[in-house]
């Protein structure tokens, strides 16, 4: 069965673009994580919608939309990242439904609701040109450099900012340039899962990890290794069943949330 | 434009769900629980498909899925508060599921098709029928009624649980409340603007009166106003601007009013209508 599925280009693009997104997923979801941002992780992810529906209605490709629309809205949240908790949450809930909202706009300008809508929020993996594959691995690259550079001081000012501001760490600025990291992430991984499904490689695989280890270098690992795992497992199930990718992936994620869960439990 | 009767309906279902979701929203922001919000929005989106997979009612599916799933939700944290990490994974499976529905109503012999699926994603209020828009309307004045008796204790819930639970206020069961109130008006909402679009509803009126007041009760009439009026003005736009549709417009103004608040002027023009004369004593 695997040697027909890999006879499909589609398949192969599929698999090579699935990889990338589940190293960066699975690596950027776990700082998210641990920094208690899935909040502004799923409103990133959620921007890819009319990132990609505005590109469409100007004529320009999709995945052009999805990293100007992510990067803009990281920018936007980062005004106000440094407000109170609450305050925060009301200008990112406003944020994603405007954002939504502006794409369901686009969609109807565009005359495509019909078909369009539900592949842009749900994803078709069998579209990805191996172009798309080439501009995410060069993305992925300058990504996972950027956090292995920042890595260190991220990790410190995720886990106790007031003590990394007194030692002289940006944090401000660390804020910022996770919150651009996120976005890059998002509006990579959109373009396999859809704008609705890619929270679900961000968060599930990280949310396993951190029940399984908390030592910041071993939950990392475990979290790109299940989100690799889970995308390759999903990508398989999904091209021999008639049930879409955005189902397998959430399910596979989620069972392995709940296993590593009881898995934690049970050694407790 | 109020003589067509599917503006008249609009109106009906839009007005008490608009009050609602601004009484809940101002609450959801004090709470920072606007994320919960968030997944229970989507909640109502697998609700909905569920109930149309199946082949019934989908307002029966949007129901009792998105409350089981709020009052669920309230039960795996403490006070009432879950982690957002547990939120974001429960949801984003239910979502998944949601996902599995669309796929088996489009593909069924239900004769479903695309169109259903973007009703519940992005609301039609203008197709509700008078029947539909008065129940809808007759819940939403429910879910008004009943914060209105939460309001007192679940503000003092909220601001100080440790005095709350001192003065023996029941202050988990008050967070379950509430989150069985937010489900529901989650449902409702996303009959008017749709699932995915209920967060702008819940939050950018209550955001915009947080901004403009402090004093509680004030905030929370300010932000049902808002909804409101959001609401009228965005189905009066959609109206007269016919290629904009209504739920888009909806939020559209509630964003817009959001924004205006951190213009320089704000603090005259807008806090002196706010306050009235106490702001020029």
């Amino acid at each position: 069965m695997l040697s027909e599925m890999f006879s499909f280009p589609f398949m192969v693009n599929a698999y090579r673009a699935g990889t990338i997104v589940a190293v960066l997923a699975g690596a950027v979801g776990y700082l998210m994580v641990l920094r208690q941002q899935s909040f502004v992780g799923h409103t990133l992810s959620a921007v890819g919608f009319p990132g990609a529906a505005g590109a469409l209605l100007l004529g320009l490709t999709a995945p052009l939309g999805y990293y100007a629309f992510c990067l803009v809205a990281a920018l936007v949240i980062s005004r106000v990242h440094h407000a109170e908790r609450s305050a925060q949450a009301a200008v990112v809930g406003t944020v994603q439904a405007f954002a939504l909202a502006s794409g369901y706009l686009f969609v109807v300008l565009y005359k495509g609701v019909l078909s369009g809508t539900t592949a842009l929020l749900f994803g078709s993996f069998l579209g990805i040109t191996s172009t798309q594959v080439v501009v995410m691995a060069g993305v992925a690259t300058v990504l996972l450099t950027a956090l292995v550079i920042l890595g260190r001081p991220l990790l410190f000012a995720s886990l106790d900012p007031d003590a990394a501001r007194a030692a002289g760490v940006p944090v401000a600025l660390l804020d910022l340039l996770f919150l651009l990291l996120l976005g890059a992430t998002a509006a990579g991984v959109v373009q396999i899962t859809g704008s609705l499904m890619v929270f679900t490689l961000l968060v599930l695989p990280a949310a396993a990890a951190r029940e399984l280890s908390c030592r910041p270098g071993r939950a990392l690992a475990t979290s790109i290794l299940i989100a690799l795992l889970v995308t390759w497992t999903a990508l398989a199930v999904a091209y021999s069943s008639p049930y879409p990718l955005g189902f397998w992936l959430s399910t596979l994620a989620f069972g392995t949330f709940l296993a590593a869960k009881a898995v934690s439990r049970v050694r407790a | 434009m109020l003589t067509q009767p599917f503006m008249q309906h609009a109106l009906l279902a839009g007005t008490p769900i608009a009050l609602a979701a601004g009484l809940v929203g101002w609450f959801l922001v004090l709470r920072a629980q606007v994320f919960t919000a968030d997944a229970l929005s989507h909640v109502a989106f697998t609700g909905a498909l569920a109930a149309l997979a199946v082949g019934i009612d989908p307002r029966l599916g949007l129901f009792a899925i998105t409350i089981a799933v709020g009052l669920a939700l309230s039960g795996l944290g403490p006070r009432g508060q879950p982690d957002d990490t547990i939120i974001g994974g429960v949801f984003a499976w239910v979502l998944g599921l949601g996902v599995l529905f669309l796929s088996i109503y489009t593909s069924g012999s239900s004769g479903g098709n695309g169109t259903a699926a973007v009703a519940v994603l992005f609301g039609s209020v203008l197709g509700l029928s008078h029947d539909r828009a008065l129940v809808a309307a007759l819940i939403a004045v429910v879910c008004f009624l009943a914060m209105l008796a939460l309001a007192r204790p679940l503000l003092m819930a909220s601001i100080d649980p440790r005095v709350a639970a001192a003065r023996r206020l029941p202050v988990r069961l008050l967070g379950a409340a509430f989150l069985g109130v937010v489900a529901t008006t989650a449902a409702e909402a996303s009959q008017v603007v749709g699932a995915l679009l209920i967060l702008g509803l819940v939050t950018a009126p209550a955001a915009t009166a947080s901004r403009l007041s402090t004093h509680p009760y004030r905030a929370m009439a300010l932000s049902c106003a808002l909804a409101v009026g959001a609401t009228w003005a965005g189905l009066f736009l959609s109206f007269y601007l016919p290629s904009t549709p209504p739920s888009f417009a909806i939020l559209a103004v509630a964003t817009a009013a959001f924004i205006l608040t951190f213009a320089p002027w704000r603090h005259h023009a807008v806090l002196a209508l706010v306050h009235g004369r106490r702001s020029e004593a």
